[in-house]
């Protein structure tokens, strides 16, 4: 029971950080159907402001407070740069956005390489989130992981509060459900593009901060992450956020099972084949909205 | 946020092509043209080639021409059928490791075990799966049937439910990155990040004798052109413009009756195939396979030379990856971070402002202006929203 318990926390804590990173994917893949490859570079830009941050901000908890908004505006303001600059002009040509992006990832990986150096480096975590908390019954549970499970939940609380209740949220989801008709309707549809890029890319950078808690940063630590992320919206359904929040703790939870019933090369074969046949019954994702479309 | 979808695509806008198909040509001088085409680069390949370059350099040759083999199936799957395949890597290691384990089990004599078994895993005999590999007659079939065999069980379940578009892209990927871990977990019986090494021997021929080199060489070669013909024929076939037209309008196909599911799974399956040829013929050449070659980074390296040539023509895959290979040997080796800026530069700058590759400025310094629009679509969608359709080509 301590066991299956113990794997469904830890299933549960990888969903959080695979949450954070699609999150904002599933923001800019929904709303302007572009896959972006440079959003793991984006995590890569939280992660490096953490430990820029650090070599001012002498308090781990100081700093990792200071990071997290900070983490956000560079990494947002990355994304609107990359939006203005290329995504934009590769509107309707979606698969094109994706190589773009991918080549503007490995050039931001190589310039973080020649400006922090190739090898991974560490950054401080506050003491208050190395230890453990002890539950009953034997369990025990990181606090760093807590900690990055409150930080996803908060970011899904508040984006979904942001596009329920702000006016801005409703000209995003306008602009999400048709893009035509809210463009005849009087929303500066580019504007609300560029404010939905900086959003989305901004909780990439939010991802990176929560990720230095877990191990050493490099150059390519999002080019890992990213897959599964992309796989977490893909599944989930594009255009909304209920899917990617189920199928990450899904996805999460599938993983630390397989990996624990088997071996961890043989639990990501398996999440493969499942997301594969999940495809079958739901080829548009878990949650869709019905259109007369013929996507 | 309550269910939402992105705006449908009957009011979007549709990709512009990647290259315009070449309108039917008048058959006897178009065939003429062709096959003095290949006389010239047969000629360039097995008599050129050798006479001018160094052993070294002709062995770099042999495995760049590997390399443009996986350039020519991403040419008809994506160029032609549109779909991005992000994992050709898969298929060039499956066909890699096939022929890697047989020349491996080759080297260690009937009975024998491959030296890397001894020292990782405490296996006793080998592995039921490594078996059948021994011979060659399952071994070489295998290199090409199996990487078709995983792309017709993926694109048959795929296709059919019409994930397309930056899903079956992100799909593939995934494939890529799931194959790999799988490799360097299973370390006792695949080599695990090493892969399978100092591969010395193929069929009898010791590689490390240049002249057994060189006769690698003109296999490769020798493949390559064969490759080429076959996918002449194809894209100038009814079904290469069934192809064409699945990938400018898919639901227009399907609503004069045709099934583009099969259509794109023959794409899918023909690339496959070739990227398993290929990753067989670069294990003699080069002497190892190893999950470094074949996950996501190769897998989409593999695409941006077929891009810089001209995605959608016959000889653009080859000569783009040709390039583009020799250019990362040429500056990787003096300036490492340098290149990586340039191949990031060059996925940028021909993806967004050349989608028709080089072959399109080829194509405008001959003023042919249907091969042309490619690369004036390129510049002219720059920041414009463009409401055309794409011409479907006449049949």
């Amino acid at each position: 029971m301590t066991v299956l318990f113990g794997q469904l926390f830890t299933g549960i804590s990888i969903g959080a950080v695979l949450l954070l990173i699609a999150l904002g994917l599933a923001l800019t893949f929904g709303q302007m159907n572009v896959i972006n490859m440079a959003h793991g570079e984006f995590i890569m830009a939280g992660a490096y402001t953490t430990y820029v941050l650090q070599q001012s901000i002498t308090g781990a908890g100081l700093s990792l407070a200071v990071a997290l908004p900070v983490a956000f505006v560079v990494a947002g303001t990355m994304g609107v740069l990359l939006e203005v600059l290329l995504i934009r002009r590769l509107y309707a040509r979606p698969l094109d956005t994706l190589l773009v992006t991918w080549g503007v990832s490995l050039i931001l990986q190589q310039l973080a390489r020649d400006i922090f150096g190739s090898p991974n480096v560490q950054t401080r975590a506050p003491e208050l989130l190395t230890g453990n908390v002890a539950l009953p019954g034997g369990l025990t549970i990181a606090n760093n992981r807590l900690f990055i499970l409150a930080l996803a939940l908060a970011a899904v609380a508040a984006l979904t509060l942001a596009l329920r209740l702000t006016p801005l949220g409703r000209r995003i989801r306008a602009v999400v459900q048709n893009r035509d008709l809210a463009a005849v309707s009087g929303i500066a549809t580019s504007r609300v593009d560029r404010t939905t890029f900086f959003l989305g890319s901004g909780l990439a950078g939010l991802a990176g901060v929560a990720l230095t808690l877990l191990g050493p940063i490099g150059p390519t630590m999002g080019t890992n992450l990213i897959i599964d992320a992309f796989l977490v919206v893909v599944v989930g359904g594009i255009g909304q956020l209920k899917g990617s929040v189920i199928v990450a703790f899904a996805l999460g939870v599938l993983q630390a099972t397989g990996e624990y019933l088997t071996t961890l090369s043989v639990a990501k074969v398996i999440v493969f084949v499942a997301i594969v046949a999940f495809l079958q019954w739901r080829p548009q994702g878990l949650f869709t909205l019905r259109t007369r479309s013929l996507a | 946020m309550t269910a939402v979808t992105p705006a449908p695509p009957s009011t979007v806008v549709r990709p512009a092509p990647a290259g315009a198909v070449p309108p039917n040509r008048p058959a006897g001088r178009s065939r003429l043209r062709t096959l003095a085409g290949f006389a010239f680069g047969a000629a360039l390949l097995f008599a050129v080639a050798p006479l001018v370059l160094s052993d070294f350099r002709l062995a770099l040759l042999a495995k760049y021409l590997c390399v443009a083999m996986v350039a020519v199936g991403i040419g008809i799957a994506w160029g032609r059928g549109g779909m991005l395949t992000l994992g050709q890597g898969v298929f060039f290691g499956l066909g890699g490791y096939a022929m890697a384990m047989h020349l491996k089990l080759a080297d260690a004599g009937p009975g024998g075990m491959p030296d890397f078994m001894q020292l990782y895993g405490q296996l006793d005999e080998l592995p039921l799966w490594w078996r059948p590999f021994a011979s060659p007659w399952f071994a070489l079939p295998a290199t090409v049937l199996l990487p078709m065999a995983v792309a017709f069980g993926l694109g048959s379940l795929v296709f059919r439910r019409r994930v397309r578009g930056a899903y079956f892209a992100i799909l593939s990927q995934a494939l890529a990155a799931a194959m790999v871990i799988l490799l360097i977990g299973q370390q006792g019986t695949t080599g695990g990040t090493n892969g399978l090494t100092d591969i010395t021997g193929f069929f009898g021929y010791d590689l490390d004798d240049p002249v057994n080199q060189r006769m690698v060489y003109f296999i490769i070669a020798g493949t390559l052109l064969a490759l080429l013909a076959l996918t002449r024929q194809l894209i100038h076939s009814r079904y290469g413009e069934l192809l064409v037209a699945v990938r400018d309008g898919e639901e227009r196909v399907r609503f004069l009756g045709y099934d583009p599911a099969s259509v794109k799974l023959v794409a899918y399956v023909v690339a496959a195939g070739m990227a398993g040829l290929a990753g067989a013929l670069f294990v003699p050449a080069v002497g190892i396979i190893s999950p470094a070659l074949i996950g996501i980074v190769p897998s989409i390296e593999f695409v941006i030379g077929v891009a810089v040539g001209g995605r959608a023509t016959l000889l653009g895959p080859v000569l783009g990856a040709v390039a583009v290979a020799w250019a990362r040997t040429a500056l990787s080796e003096r300036f490492p971070g340098t290149w990586t800026y340039l191949q990031g530069l060059l996925f940028v700058v021909v993806v967004a402002f050349l989608p028709g590759g080089l072959a399109s400025l080829w194509a405008l310094a001959r003023r042919r202006d249907v091969a042309a629009q490619p690369l004036r679509r390129g510049w002219l969608s720059l920041g414009r929203r463009r409401a055309e359709r794409t011409e479907v080509p006449a049949a």
